[in-house]
């Protein structure tokens, strides 16, 4: 077996790999590189953990609800579409 | 989906349903491709005029949403011809080059955030840095940004959307996610 030592990849690489790690299409080969990376890199790893962060933190942008004018608006629209 | 079936019936309820649940997310979704306001809410209104109108061709094929995304990324574009968000220049690197040595490791540590130590750690309170920081995104990259993470959107799903490779895609989500991680760690930085 070839053991992997976490210089193999340089971390100017590794965070390269973070998005396609995440999506799941790095080949089994890279994937195995990067985790071996990550586990033995502080930096790399906090990095990793920093991505996952401002993931979650932007799903929380979009807590904005419809405002009842522009809703108002629409119904109207609507309404004057089926009335032609 | 039942709610389509009804407006196709020409429900009044099914329309002001789906307008609650789709209408900000459109609205984001075109404000992310134009820099105007009133290019993006017009966009958005012509699309629902399509889709009343062209609720017959739905097939059902793909998901409502990502039919409905699509229209309205057609419209963004004619209407983009006209009036184009000026894009900031890509950054092909996740992180600044110069922030590696030249083995291509890390010549200062990664900082830690304060939160990462945090195990109550709130993403809510950084949307209004995240809003700004989105802003300052190239359009492209903020795009899919928005539909995956702020819409949950499946990568497939916005490639449809968008009409563009699984690859590209990638790239515009990773260039994209990296600038806001930047972003944010430069906004500790100041503290
Ligand atoms: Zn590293």
């Amino acid at each position: 077996m070839l053991l992997l030592r976490p210089k193999d990849i340089a971390c100017r690489q590794a965070v390269e790999l973070v998005t396609d790690y995440l999506e799941g299409t790095l080949s089994r080969g890279d994937r195995r590189r990067f985790e071996f990376h990550i586990r033995g890199c502080p930096n790399c790893s906090a990095y990793l953990e920093q991505i996952r962060m401002t993931i979650q933190a932007t799903g929380t942008v979009g807590e904005d609800d419809l405002t009842p004018e522009a809703r108002d608006d629409l119904v109207n629209l609507y309404r004057r579409w089926k009335s032609k | 989906m039942e709610l389509v079936g009804r407006l196709r019936d020409g429900d009044e309820d099914a329309f002001v349903m789906l307008v609650a649940r789709y209408h900000q997310p459109m609205l984001r979704l075109a404000r992310s491709m134009v820099s105007s306001e009133a290019v993006a809410e017009e966009a958005v209104q012509d699309t629902w005029i399509g889709v009343v109108r062209g609720i017959e061709r739905f097939e059902g094929r793909a998901s409502f949403k990502t039919w409905l995304f699509r229209i309205l990324v057609n419209r963004v574009r004619s209407a983009a011809t006209r009036e184009q968000r000026n894009a900031p220049a890509e950054s092909p690197q996740a992180v600044d080059p110069a922030r590696f040595d030249a083995q291509g490791q890390w010549a200062d540590p990664v900082e830690r955030w304060p939160q990462q130590s945090d195990d109550r750690f709130e993403a809510a309170m950084w949307a209004p840095i995240l809003k700004a920081a989105l802003e300052d995104l190239p359009s492209r990259q903020r795009t899919v940004v928005v539909l995956r993470d702020v819409e949950g959107m499946s990568s497939e799903e916005v490639c449809s959307v968008l009409g563009i490779s699984a690859g590209n895609q990638r790239i515009l989500l990773h260039r994209g996610r990296s600038r806001l991680r930047e972003m944010l760690d430069a906004d500790w930085r100041r503290g």
